[in-house]
């Protein structure tokens, strides 16, 4: 890959499968439902300018598809429009609609890039190439984490058991022109504005309500103490995987200055900045996006909430109707038809809302764990890697 | 101003070098009355001994020794001869400071390095006899930093302990207290000494005048700590390697500021005394000569030389200033990760799957365990890398100013060899002078003026020759004890950060287990 800082360049990430083994590369959700019929994966990504290009590729099973094993391409806004899609469709009012992916974010390396190109002048050309790899490696790491969650919303949808019959979805996985057409037109992006002004009116409203039944109220009080906790998490492990990437960084300009004094043996000293700058890497992958993706996550789960509340909310003033209606006696029976639907559409949020909260639950326990086992085993592989090195170079030294 | 008050005070210590060479000596007797008289069109040199120059006090409160001014040396011999047999030889014909007014005109009289030039040379040779005999073995510590006094006149002082087995030493163990103005004032002696004639003095550490209002006010914050304990690293630091030349290393005034237990007061060190702000004219005068001198170089060792330590200056700049953002990057580094354990340990407190919970609790403790890894790392990094690196900048500085002060002196032999020919010119002139009764005398004075000049030309010749193998000497050694240094520092740095890594081994093979656990 040729990164010109004057001009963009179209970059080839060959498939990712190769490279993380398969199963790897979906860290931060697990797959709790182990059926084999719908799989999806995105094997392949391209980066022209500022836009992503997906492969989407799908094998299943399922007779409702036209070929048993097929691809597409995708970009971001095609996923946004998927997870509106659903979000806005009533019958999954009761679900937990799995957090759309963040759009793809190349602005950190950009700036890098930016920041070479004019402090090319002032380096060694070892110190300049080193730090293009170093760049080339953060454009890389970018793109491994947004392949990674736009997998992980794919793969959510095909595991849950309402969310992956949905006919949107499978538009999305098939339909294999541009979806440009069916995305959101100016009007509907003005409607999804309302939209987000509602949920903050609905944040008041299901802090307010009264909850009748226990579990919605413990989950409730917990989702919206840990919603905050894991948003600050979020936030300053973000920070600390960047300061450790400018110390990574760091240490690049050091060896190169190290290397033209020729004072010693600077190789140990080369690895140790990359493996420093990995260490940086792994924990952000693991920890920060982790976190940021629960943190995604539980907004979702708050979203069921939300929805079950309005219901609640509907169905009390439906209730209030009714008694109205019934002291005017006027419009008796269709008050009481829609405080029945009312009360149906409540109980099934709150069915399917309990289904979906525990298992919720489930798979954010599984998936702590595994991205933390793997986090810790990867610093200890790290740092012992960073012993031998400087062993060995303090070996070398001393023999000298 | 000061000024006027200085040159007395060359005089007089001019008198007592000769003083002394007379004693051992007897060299250039008629050299010594013209000295007497004192120059006021010279300025002083940048760093004059401490001793004889006061400022607009009286000079003779700063004098503990003597009342006598002009036996501040005569005294220091004395003393420092009743301790060892071996000392005698090198002071009464060691290195005495050849002082060297320097002024942009070139009309100079180094009257004095006429005379020890040559003294200089033969006992330069004793020296290294000596060196072969007594091996280095010297510990200098500098610990101990105490406020002494309050408000503004406080100061820190330092305990400054030697421990050594050579025999130069009266004991094998001793414990001064000296103050930061203390150890300025040795160094600049040494410098007016030794510089000008090729000798690499180590720079002393940097006046601070933030840092040490900070203290003197009493501020008792974590900065002011760090302040101290910074200079008082490098305190050592510079005494170390002062002691590591073995010609400072035998200079009376390093065996007197490490074994006297009273210093004299050196106030010329002050920034804004009249000798400070002498320093810094002769500065200014000494970067405007250095522009106007066109050296004929050749050696194409100096050449190759000076080319290097340019190189190297602007190298180790480079590295010095990538060391500190690696420091300042780490310090972030440890309290975002501080912030993050304490985040941690919250969301473990609100999860209320147990297992997950203490998982959690668990991680927010290693990582503040991390963070205080990350603290003692900046610590190593700024103590052990950045300083060496300052260090040798200013190292190399000084390097710098004895190739300037080699050109100086070959600009001065020129200076000496035009002014020779001048004399020569007008003595041949002089022939067709049409006042014959004068004619004998005019011609007696330009014989005895062109004699003069010819010894001069001769001695500018030698200096010459003496300040460029003494550069080459120092040279060698300089590079020797450059690639010693950072060796040892560098292993002592990736020790350190061996010890990191290990350290963080530890604390994650104990979290694994806990994160296994969440079930």
């Amino acid at each position: 890959m040729e990164y010109d800082p004057k001009h963009t360049s179209t970059v080839v990430l060959k498939p990712f499968s190769q490279s993380h083994g398969v199963g790897v590369a979906r860290s931060v959700s697990v797959d709790l439902n182990n059926d084999a019929s719908l799989l999806i994966d995105i094997p392949d990504a391209l980066c022209e300018r500022d836009k992503v290009k997906f492969t989407v590729h799908t094998k299943t099973t399922l007779s409702s598809f036209q070929k048993p094993d097929f691809s597409v391409p995708r970009q971001h806004e095609d996923f946004i429009w998927l997870h509106d899609a659903l979000v806005e469709t009533e019958d999954y009012a009761g679900l937990i609609i799995p957090p759309a992916p963040p759009k793809p974010d190349f602005e950190s390396p950009r700036e890098k890039m930016h920041k070479l190109g004019e402090g090319e002048a002032t380096m060694t050309k070892e110190e300049y190439t080193k730090m293009k790899q170093e760049l080339e490696a953060e454009y890389l790491a970018v793109f491994k984490k947004t392949v990674q969650v736009h997998e992980v919303f794919l793969q959510r949808l095909s595991s849950h058991p309402i969310l992956s019959k949905d006919r949107n979805f499978q538009i999305f996985l098939e339909y294999d022109q541009d979806l440009s057409v069916r995305r959101k037109n100016a009007k509907e992006t003005f409607g999804s504005f309302f939209k987000n002004m509602v949920k903050s009116a609905d944040e008041v409203i299901i802090s307010g309500i009264k909850e009748v039944d226990d579990f919605f109220e413990q989950e409730k009080t917990f989702l919206l103490d840990y919603s905050s906790k894991i948003k600050d998490s979020t936030a300053r492990a973000e920070k600390m995987t960047r300061s450790h990437k400018n110390v990574a960084d760091d240490y690049i300009h050091i060896s190169a200055t190290l290397n033209s004094l020729s004072v010693d043996d600077n190789t140990a000293l080369k690895k140790f900045t990359n493996v420093e700058g990995r260490v940086a890497s792994d924990e952000e992958l693991k920890l920060t996006e982790l976190l940021r993706y629960y943190m995604l996550d539980i907004q979702a789960a708050k979203d069921l909430l939300y929805r079950r509340a309005r219901a609640l909310a509907d169905y009390e003033n439906s209730n209030k109707a009714l008694d109205k209606a019934r002291l005017k006696s006027k419009d008796i029976t269709q008050a009481e038809e829609h405080q029945q639907q009312c009360l149906q559409k409540f109980d099934k949020l709150s069915e399917s809302g309990k289904r979906e909260l525990t298992s919720f639950k489930g798979r954010r326990v599984v998936a702590f764990r595994k991205n933390l086992i793997e986090m810790a085993e990867l610093e200890i592989k790290h740092a012992k890697n960073n012993m031998a090195l400087l062993q060995g170079c303090i070996e070398l030294l001393k023999s000298n | 101003m000061a000024a006027e008050m200085e040159p007395p005070p060359l005089g007089d210590a001019g008198q007592t070098d000769f003083r002394e060479i007379e004693d051992g000596e007897g060299f250039f007797v008629s050299t010594v009355t013209t000295l007497e008289s004192p120059e006021p069109s010279s300025p002083d040199p940048p760093s004059m001994p401490a001793e004889g120059i006061s400022t607009n006090g009286p000079k003779q409160e700063d004098i503990s020794l003597d009342d006598d001014p002009e036996d501040l040396f005569a005294e220091a011999t004395e003393e420092v001869s009743l301790d060892s047999p071996e000392r005698e030889p090198i002071l009464s014909d060691g290195p005495s400071p050849a002082i060297t007014p320097v002024t942009p005109t070139a009309m100079l009289t180094p009257r004095m390095g006429l005379g020890t030039a040559e003294m200089f040379e033969r006992s330069l040779d004793e020296i290294e006899e000596d060196d072969s005999g007594d091996t280095f073995d010297m510990h200098i510590a500098v610990s101990d930093p105490e406020k002494v006094g309050d408000g503004m006149n406080a100061y820190m002082g330092y305990k400054v302990t030697t421990k050594t087995s050579m025999t130069i030493f009266s004991k094998n163990e001793t414990t001064v207290r000296r103050r930061f103005s203390d150890f300025l004032g040795l160094h600049s002696k040494l410098a007016s000494r030794y510089l000008h004639i090729g000798y690499i003095v180590p720079p002393a550490p940097e006046k601070s005048i933030v840092g040490m209002t900070k203290v003197k006010v009493g501020k008792e914050d974590l900065s002011s700590a760090e302040f101290v304990e910074k200079r008082r690293s490098a305190l050592e630091r510079y005494l170390m390697r002062t002691v590591k030349h073995p010609i400072l290393l035998k200079d009376p005034d390093v065996m007197m500021f490490l074994e006297s237990s009273e210093l004299p007061r050196a106030v010329s060190t002050q920034a804004l005394s009249g000798a400070g702000i002498l320093r810094m004219v002769n500065k200014a005068a000494d970067a405007v000569n250095k522009m106007t001198i066109k050296m004929n170089e050749s050696d194409a060792w100096f050449e190759e030389k000076h080319q290097q330590f340019e190189n190297l200056d602007l190298q180790l700049r480079k590295l010095h200033a990538s060391v500190e953002c690696l420091v300042c990057h780490r310090k972030e580094l440890s309290v975002n990760t501080a912030s993050f354990a304490k985040s941690a340990a919250m969301l473990g407190n609100s999860e209320d799957h147990t297992a997950l919970s203490r998982a959690l609790s668990q991680l927010a403790e290693v990582e503040e365990k991390i963070d205080q890894l990350h603290q003692d790392q900046a610590y190593a990094d700024f103590y052990l890398f950045s300083e060496l690196l300052g260090d040798y900048v200013r190292l190399i500085t000084a390097v710098k100013g004895v190739f300037d002060h080699r050109m100086k002196t070959w600009s001065k032999w020129q200076d000496t060899q035009l002014l020779l020919q001048k004399k020569r010119e007008a003595e041949s002139k002089l022939q067709f002078a049409n006042k014959p009764d004068k004619l004998q005398q005019a011609q007696d004075e330009i014989k005895e003026e062109i004699e003069e000049l010819e010894g001069k030309v001769q001695q500018g010749e030698k200096d010459f020759e003496l300040i460029s193998k003494t550069i080459r000497k120092e040279v060698s050694r300089f590079e020797k004890e450059r690639v010693k240094d950072f060796k040892v520092v560098i292993i002592k740095y990736l020790e350190s950060l061996v010890q990191t890594q290990q350290q963080l081994i530890k604390y994650w093979e104990a979290f694994l287990p806990e994160a296994k656990a969440i079930a």
